[in-house]
């Protein structure tokens, strides 16, 4: 399987996102923002980190970048597209997928271990993970989903989302949501469900000894679901 | 010729920021305000000479760049 991971100026988790990948069978590529075209990839990954420096708007400037041209190619023939973190924030930018990134509800950068829930099993990024919620870990100023009243009905219409915030068994709450995003999204899909974003980080649960191994369960199974 | 942009969040959108700028400002005696909503200010200076021209550029650069449609409106000021 080959993989493709973006790196753009001012991104900082994507060598830990080529180390995840290699880790668990991918054949990485690191892809320059300037590049024209994206190598032959069954993956790519929009890194997380602080592109551009946040300027405007996060992700805002990334997403008029060279390669994205390459990315929305290759994601509306179908191609899987994963944006985390910051990534994410790229993705929204981009128009692959809806809504947008707002400030952290509270103003303050959030950088902890979180649970999500994962609502939708039907795809194949989560298809086949045999746990409910898992543990990654989030670090993030503008986190805070939004979208319009209207997208939000689109959205669970469509069974676009993918992740909540949760506690450890599950539970949706209030006081599990450390963002305020509107019903507690963590990551979202596009319709065909083949672009997936989100704002936790699966690439720093892939040790036992330095975090958590909910990563590997992720990236094990992914790998195995683009086999 | 200089055109400037104000952009500002829609009406629905929490402003996390504006909030705490109202509640300092409230904390330091300014008394009766209503509301305070952060904005973006852009000044963009262009050859173009043809007002009308300028203005319409101006636009698009608000929808594909400067304004985030989703959360923001923009709002183009006569050029001088």
């Amino acid at each position: 399987m080959n993989s493709s991971v973006i790196t753009f100026p001012g991104s900082n988790c994507d060598r830990d996102m080529d180390v995840a990948l290699k880790k668990f069978g991918f054949k990485n590529k690191m892809v320059w923002h300037d590049a024209l075209e994206l190598p032959k990839s069954d993956l790519v990954v929009l890194p997380g980190g602080f592109s551009y420096g946040d300027y405007l708007r996060c992700g805002s400037m990334a997403s008029k970048s060279k390669i994205m041209k390459s990315v929305l190619n290759f994601a509306h023939g179908g191609g899987k597209v994963m944006g985390i973190c910051n990534g994410f924030q790229i993705l929204v930018e981009a128009g692959l997928l809806p809504g947008v990134l707002l400030r952290n509800k509270y103003l303050e950068f959030i950088c902890k271990n979180v649970f999500v829930k994962v609502n939708n099993k039907d795809n194949s990024y989560f298809k086949d993970i045999n746990k409910d919620t898992l543990e990654f870990h989030i670090a993030h100023n503008e986190g805070n989903y939004f979208c319009s009243k209207e997208q939000i009905k689109e959205i669970d219409d469509n069974n676009q989302i993918a992740l909540f915030y949760s506690d450890e068994t599950g539970n949706i709450n209030e006081e599990d949501n450390p963002n305020g995003s509107i019903k507690n999204i963590a990551g979202i899909f596009n319709k065909e469900k083949n672009v997936l974003g989100m704002m936790p980080h699966p690439e720093r649960m892939i040790d036992p000894a330095l975090s958590g191994e909910d990563g590997s369960i992720f990236f094990e199974n992914l790998i195995n679901n683009l086999r | 010729m200089k055109i400037s942009i104000v952009i500002t969040l829609k009406k629905d959108v929490l402003d996390p920021q504006g909030k705490v700028i109202h509640q300092t400002l409230e904390g330091m005696g300014f008394d009766g305000i209503n509301g305070v909503r952060q904005g973006k200010y852009f000044e963009i200076d262009t050859k173009e000479s043809d007002k009308n021209k300028a203005e319409e550029k101006v636009e698009e650069m608000c929808k594909k760049l400067l304004a985030n449609l989703v959360i923001e409106n923009y709002k183009i000021i006569e050029p001088q």
